[in-house]
């Protein structure tokens, strides 16, 4: 029976420790920055390099004395991918003082959408969340940062179009993950597909995306579409090159959307050898040739380590780096706007705001945040497959921009 | 919950049957009201307040469900689907036709209880794991339906928004007040709980758990019963949809997804089945472990690992540690936390002459 004696003791404990550890009080120069993310759930894949990247960065502008003399200090809480711990996170970043917070997950970032606004904390959510969250009117404290899927639609569009000459009357298959995510860039496909004269067939592969040879037969065999447009998350990405290589569709004539484009998706596959032409959709510069990677791996080499394997990931790698640089430079903004002294959480948000010409090497497109288009433009690259590496074809652009912003309107004059 | 009496005097079922059976216990009921309603809101910080919420609304699920699996005996893996029912009819309803939160959350709850009823019909002639399949093909194809029919799930996004709930002209727009909003619901459902178990419903619910044949012998409509145990849980995992949707503003179709279910599943599993004390402990195990280690990891995790490795270790040693806490708990006491709970009480009620 002293079992129980001794399993209130650490009960006890446990108490104890969160009671007064918790709350830790901060040194002054100090800013909070919260950042969500999933290491252990359905997408870790992509947790486990994005947020390594992040903390990276942050430990850059640390290591050269801070952002305008504050260091930050990052909270990072891992919501598996599920909504209740997300909203736990998000108190727990406000508690703790946070003046910003990345989001992780479209879900998540839609049950926080209306709670930072009522906390008046700007929450980060690029490459999830809706395309109309773009729209700064309607959600003031939540900002996407990054071409959402609408923007990688129209761009999407655009790219088939240079790489066919002309759309009238060509054929257009867009292979999606069935879920919300997945159906959302539906609109601008069909509203360019009547601008741009061409036939658009959808093909919904069902969750969790491991099987689509049933699809991949329909599109090769029967529907012979002269161009496909991807859009997968997960492990249903390499699934997708492999049974199309497997059919002999030509790689040369897909492109897929952001989720499906990183360095891990192309050798699942086969590696990138077997993938060559795979063309892909970025929102941040790919590859080791920024000053800013450089400085990463020269940090790690001054502190004695080899630097993490994560950096070799960098489609992931560098997009974590792209949301914390946007992240230093909205407070780097509020900073200097406030004469030195530490922000609030809504000048914050007004630095972010500001942002403009902000390209860090080329890593971050020429994006211009303002208040009414918090997408900052809706800016992408397109790297293909060439050689067994990835390579840049075609520079930062905003693809079909005036559908999008027609669609941007119609959406805000619904609700 | 805390007393203890010397022994049995209980000469009447009504004694017996008493939610009250000492005069301690309406007054540890007292003391329990007023650390709730008037201490913690004053002196716990928000933060604290936003993990009750989140605590509350899990156990009106898990109460729903325990109705269902541990009184009943019936398993359903298909709950997470009918939040989602109820979430959307609520939505639906405060949206295009602007009803207050006390329509609508009765009108999910009961959409829930009917869609239920369809999905549990099956369990008037299979049983085990067979219902728990025919539940689980319930869950896909609400998840389905939700995710293709644009009338239900308000466009391509799938998700509704709704303005936070509102009474006499105050928005219960701060986790302070969502506090007190989800209090009532969870106290309204537990009070419900502890009522319908010691009822004639909850002992036909019982009787048909042990033995239905044997049930059925002696009077219970078994095919009635079960289908209202269906409808009745059903009941509360919609209302805990409306109530999540009001929480997070939103009714979202990715928020009630399987896993939702195996959440809810592990809960009064952990807590124990068959008991309303096991719910509201699962609810609360599941829901705080995981906050509980991670904090300690942050404040302990810094002796022995660099910040940098800290959100990996974290995260993964959380899930083992989560992962293995559960399975100590289940050998150390299979009938869950309920039952390690009267066990910690019956050693003290007798202590210090254990023997």
């Amino acid at each position: 029976m002293t079992r129980f004696v001794r399993s209130w003791l650490g009960v006890a404990a446990t108490t104890a420790t969160l009671a007064f550890g918790g709350g830790q009080a901060f040194a002054q120069k100090e800013l909070v920055f919260g950042l969500q993310c999933d290491r252990t759930g359905p997408t870790a894949n992509v947790g486990t390099v994005l947020c390594p990247g992040y903390q990276d960065y942050i430990a850059l502008v640390n290591s050269k004395g801070g952002v305008e003399g504050f260091k930050i200090k990052v909270l990072e809480i891992d919501n598996e991918y599920k909504v209740p711990p997300a909203m736990e996170a998000h108190e727990r970043f406000k508690k703790e003082g946070a003046v910003l917070e990345g989001l992780y997950g479209t879900p998540q970032t839609a049950a926080l959408n209306k709670k930072l606004e009522e906390d008046k904390i700007l929450g980060t959510s690029p490459g999830f969340g809706t395309s109309p969250a773009a729209d700064g009117k309607r959600y003031p404290y939540t900002f996407p940062i990054a071409a959402s899927y609408w923007s990688q639609a129209g761009a999407a569009v655009a790219f088939a179009k240079e790489k066919l000459g002309d759309l009238k009357g060509k054929k257009i298959a867009y292979l999606f993950y069935d879920n919300p995510a997945g159906k959302e860039p539906l609109p601008i496909l069909e509203d360019l597909a009547k601008t741009e004269g061409f036939e658009l067939r959808t093909f919904a592969v069902p969750a969790p995306g491991l099987e689509m040879g049933a699809q991949i037969l329909d599109i090769t065999g029967r529907y012979k579409p002269d161009f496909i447009i991807t859009h997968l998350f997960g492990r249903a990405p390499s699934v997708s090159i492999k049974e199309l290589k497997g059919k002999g569709f030509p790689l040369s004539k897909v492109v897929a959307f952001v989720w499906g484009s990183s360095e891990a998706d192309i050798i699942a596959a086969g590696g990138m050898g077997t993938a060559e032409g795979y063309s892909t959709i970025q929102f941040a510069g790919v590859g080791k040739e920024f000053p800013v990677i450089k400085d990463i791996e020269a940090m790690y080499k001054a502190q004695g380590k080899t630097p993490p394997k994560e950096m070799d990931s960098t489609v992931l790698y560098n997009r974590g780096v792209l949301i914390a640089a946007l992240h230093v430079e909205a407070a780097r903004n509020a900073i200097k706007a406030k004469g030195g002294a530490a922000p609030t959480s809504e000048e914050v948000k007004k630095g972010m705001e500001q942002v403009k010409g902000f390209t860090l090497g080329g890593l971050v497109p020429p994006m211009e945040i303002t208040t009414a288009d918090h997408e900052g433009g809706g800016w992408v690259q397109v790297w293909t497959v060439k050689g067994g590496k990835l390579v840049k074809v075609k520079d930062w652009f905003q693809g079909n921009r005036p559908v999008i912003l027609k669609h941007l309107a119609a959406d805000a004059s619904k609700s | 919950m805390f007393h203890r009496e010397s022994g049995i005097f209980k000469t009447t079922y009504g004694a017996d049957m008493a939610l009250y059976p000492l005069p301690i216990a309406k007054w540890t009921v007292i003391a329990l009201a007023v650390i709730f309603v008037v201490i913690i809101p004053l002196a716990v910080h928000e933060y604290y307040l936003s993990i009750l919420n989140l605590i509350f609304i899990a156990i009106v699920g898990a109460l729903g469900l325990n109705i269902l699996v541990g009184y009943t005996g019936q398993i359903s893996i298909g709950d997470g689907a009918f939040m989602s029912v109820g979430a959307y009819t609520a939505a639906n309803l405060a949206v295009k036709l602007g009803l207050p939160f006390w329509i609508t959350l009765p009108a999910g709850g009961l959409m829930a209880a009917l869609i239920g009823v369809i999905v549990g019909m099956p369990s008037l002639r299979i049983k085990g794991l067979y219902l728990a399949i025919a539940t689980l093909a319930g869950q896909l194809i609400i998840e389905w339906t939700i995710n293709h029919v644009p009338a239900i799930s308000g466009g391509a996004q799938a998700s509704i928004e709704v303005d936070r709930p509102s009474l006499f002209g105050v928005s219960f727009n701060t986790q302070g007040r969502l506090y007190f909003f989800l209090l009532f619901f969870a106290v309204l459902a537990i009070v419900a709980t502890l009522n319908l178990v010691r009822s004639r419903i909850g002992r036909a619910f019982v009787a048909v758990r042990d033995q239905d044949i044997a049930a059925e012998i002696i009077g219970i409509n078994i095919y009635r019963y079960k289908l209202l145990a269906f409808a009745i849980s059903s009941f509360y995992a919609g209302v805990c949809g409306v109530l999540y949707t009001y929480y997070f503003g939103i009714a979202n179709y990715e928020q009630f997804q399987l896993v939702v279910s195996i959440d809810y599943l592990a809960m009064i599993i952990i807590g124990g089945l068959g008991s309303v004390l096991g719910s509201i402990f699962g609810a609360i195990f599941v829901t705080l472990l995981p906050i509980v280690i991670r904090i300690l990891m942050e404040n302990v995790g810094s002796l022995f690992f660099a910040q940098a490795e800290m959100a990996n270790v974290i995260s993964g040693l959380r899930l083992g540690v989560f992962g293995g806490l559960i399975i100590f708990f289940l050998i150390v006491e299979p009938e869950g936390l309920n039952r390690l709970w009267r066990n910690i009480r019956s050693y003290f009620r007798v202590w210090p002459f254990s023997y």
